[in-house]
């Protein structure tokens, strides 16, 4: 499902946030991704969907190469993945609905057929008694739970999560957390990037342990 | 087929719901795009109906031979008509003449004060070649023959308007080129903007697997709209203009016995103004697009 091998990111300016990762993560497990900040734990959830590009190495997602994928081929690669981020992305100039919407209207399903999905995905976070609201008006684990829903209306077959509890209380990171375990009790591949230890500890999933940009465990 | 005209039909609704969210630049934008339109099809307007009072003026070009007092006219007659070079001839008597001075709008008093008729007998010829060579080459033997005392070429004038309509023409092609520039920059300027504060939408919706085609296309839609809207405006703008002019050139018109007015743009040509000024703000979008959305 998820292949890295000997996978090397170096940024502009010399930076080399990944040196020869190679991992894989099988179709349905739920990986965590762990390490200190700095450690490359998003650069390493960024090359899943080709928001970056590896310097060297492969990066196999659903049998595609993302490194050699032509620019044009990119947006259907993310539609098939669900994408989570820290700092959520969700667009305030528009309601909580639209925000679920947003995805489906790149696609090609009905009007009537991608709102009755955007509604079963905000029902399955709990959030469809406020579809209408602006995201502002929610709180940051509604928020995320807000993203969740966007990441998932596509009924992708993988979930990228980068910090997906950061900056939230114990509830919401729990809520969170059941959340995302429940799409991977349907199916779902799930790699989450954390740094809350206690999320990993009580799920005992593998974990991938990131050290200056080296996979210090497996 | 039905997917790709669903997204351009929400993409159109995107960007009509772009420009009526900001209705008041919307309405200066399209105003810069009509006043600057206005200006070659008012042009265009004016050189069209030039053009036409030049056409029909040079289509039947005249040659007035006026006699002298003690011209032989029975004579001078025989030899026109024998000649080849003359399709018909008319005789117009000094007294024919000084009637129809007298009808002419303003000038009966003064044709009352005259104590004779100063006006010298004349035969007006059209010749059967129109050529404008030609025609000086005729009135150049006129001149030469007996009892003649001025020739004048009717059609000079049709000919020096059409010479000025034709020089206009090509000021105003250069105007149109100047303006049409302008116009794309100040679509390509509207464009840029709405990407700049349409970024984040941008940016998610990249990160979500939205394609370039789909980023792109209320954005073309919008320069597509904003021109065609400029289009409209200029229209009314040049309406508005003739209108008012002429009031002006009817009067004018009227003392020389016409009933000419400034013509209003065909159908044909008003619907190639809008459809010109939705070009060129989808081609300022398209340039803005691709400079600003790689």
């Amino acid at each position: 499902m998820i292949s890295f091998s000997a996978v090397s990111k170096r940024y502009p300016g010399g930076l080399e946030a990944l040196r020869g990762v190679s991992f894989a993560v099988e179709p349905g497990e739920l990986v965590f991704v762990t390490g200190p900040s700095g450690a490359g734990k998003s650069t390493l959830l960024k090359l899943v969907p080709a928001i970056e590009r590896p310097t060297s190495g492969s990066v196999v997602v659903n049998g595609q190469n993302v490194g050699a994928l032509k620019r044009t081929a990119v947006p259907y690669l993310r539609r098939n993945l669900g994408l989570v981020f820290q700092d959520h992305k969700l667009l305030y100039d528009r309601t909580v609905f639209d925000n679920v919407m947003l995805p489906l209207s790149f696609g090609t399903l009905a009007p009537r057929d991608a709102a009755r999905r955007a509604r079963a995905a905000l029902d399955k976070v709990g959030l469809l008694a406020r579809e209408r609201a602006n995201p502002i008006q929610l709180s940051g684990g509604e928020q995320q739970r807000l993203a969740i829903a966007r990441a998932v209306v596509n009924r992708p077959t993988v979930l990228v999560a980068d910090e997906p509890t950061a900056n939230l209380d114990d509830e919401s990171a729990r809520r969170i957390a059941d959340i995302l375990l429940s799409f991977n009790q349907v199916g779902v591949t799930l790699l989450v990037a954390t740094h809350d230890l206690a999320l990993v500890a009580r799920h005992g999933r593998r974990v991938l342990q990131l050290e200056a940009g080296r996979l210090a465990a497996a | 087929m039905r997917t790709w005209l669903r997204q351009h039909r929400e993409a159109l609704g995107r960007a009509l719901g772009r420009l009526a969210a900001q209705r008041a630049a919307t309405l200066l934008n399209a105003l810069v795009i009509g006043v600057a339109l206005s200006l070659p099809a008012g042009g265009y307007v004016l050189l069209a109906d030039l053009q036409g009072v030049a056409r029909r003026g040079s289509l039947e070009p005249q040659i007035s031979v006026f006699l002298k007092r003690d011209a032989e006219r029975g004579a001078l007659e025989k030899r026109l008509r024998a000649d080849p070079r003359i399709q018909a001839l008319r005789f117009v008597s000094r007294d024919e003449a000084l009637a129809e001075l007298r009808v002419a709008e303003g000038l009966a008093d003064i044709v009352d004060t005259l104590e004779q008729n100063p006006l010298p007998d004349a035969f007006v010829v059209r010749g059967a070649d129109a050529d404008p060579a030609a025609l000086g080459a005729l009135a150049g033997v006129l001149r030469a023959l007996p009892g003649v005392a001025h020739v004048q070429v009717d059609s000079a004038w049709a000919e020096r308007l059409a010479a000025l309509a034709h020089t206009g023409r090509l000021a105003l092609g250069a105007l149109a080129v100047v303006l049409a520039t302008g116009l794309v920059a100040v679509t390509f300027n509207t464009i840029r903007l709405q990407i700049l504060t349409q970024r984040e939408v941008i940016e998610v919706s990249r990160l979500l697997g939205a394609t370039d085609a789909f980023i792109r296309r209320p954005l073309l839609y919008l320069g597509l709209l904003q021109g065609m809207a400029g289009g409209v405006l200029a229209l009314a703008i040049l309406a508005a203009g003739l209108a008012v002019l002429n009031q002006g050139v009817s009067e004018l018109a009227k003392a020389y016995g016409s009933s000419f007015r400034l013509a209003f743009l065909s159908g044909p040509d008003a619907g190639a103004l809008i459809l010109f000024a939705g070009f060129l703000g989808w081609f300022g979008s398209s340039l803005s697009v691709s400079k600003y959305l790689r």
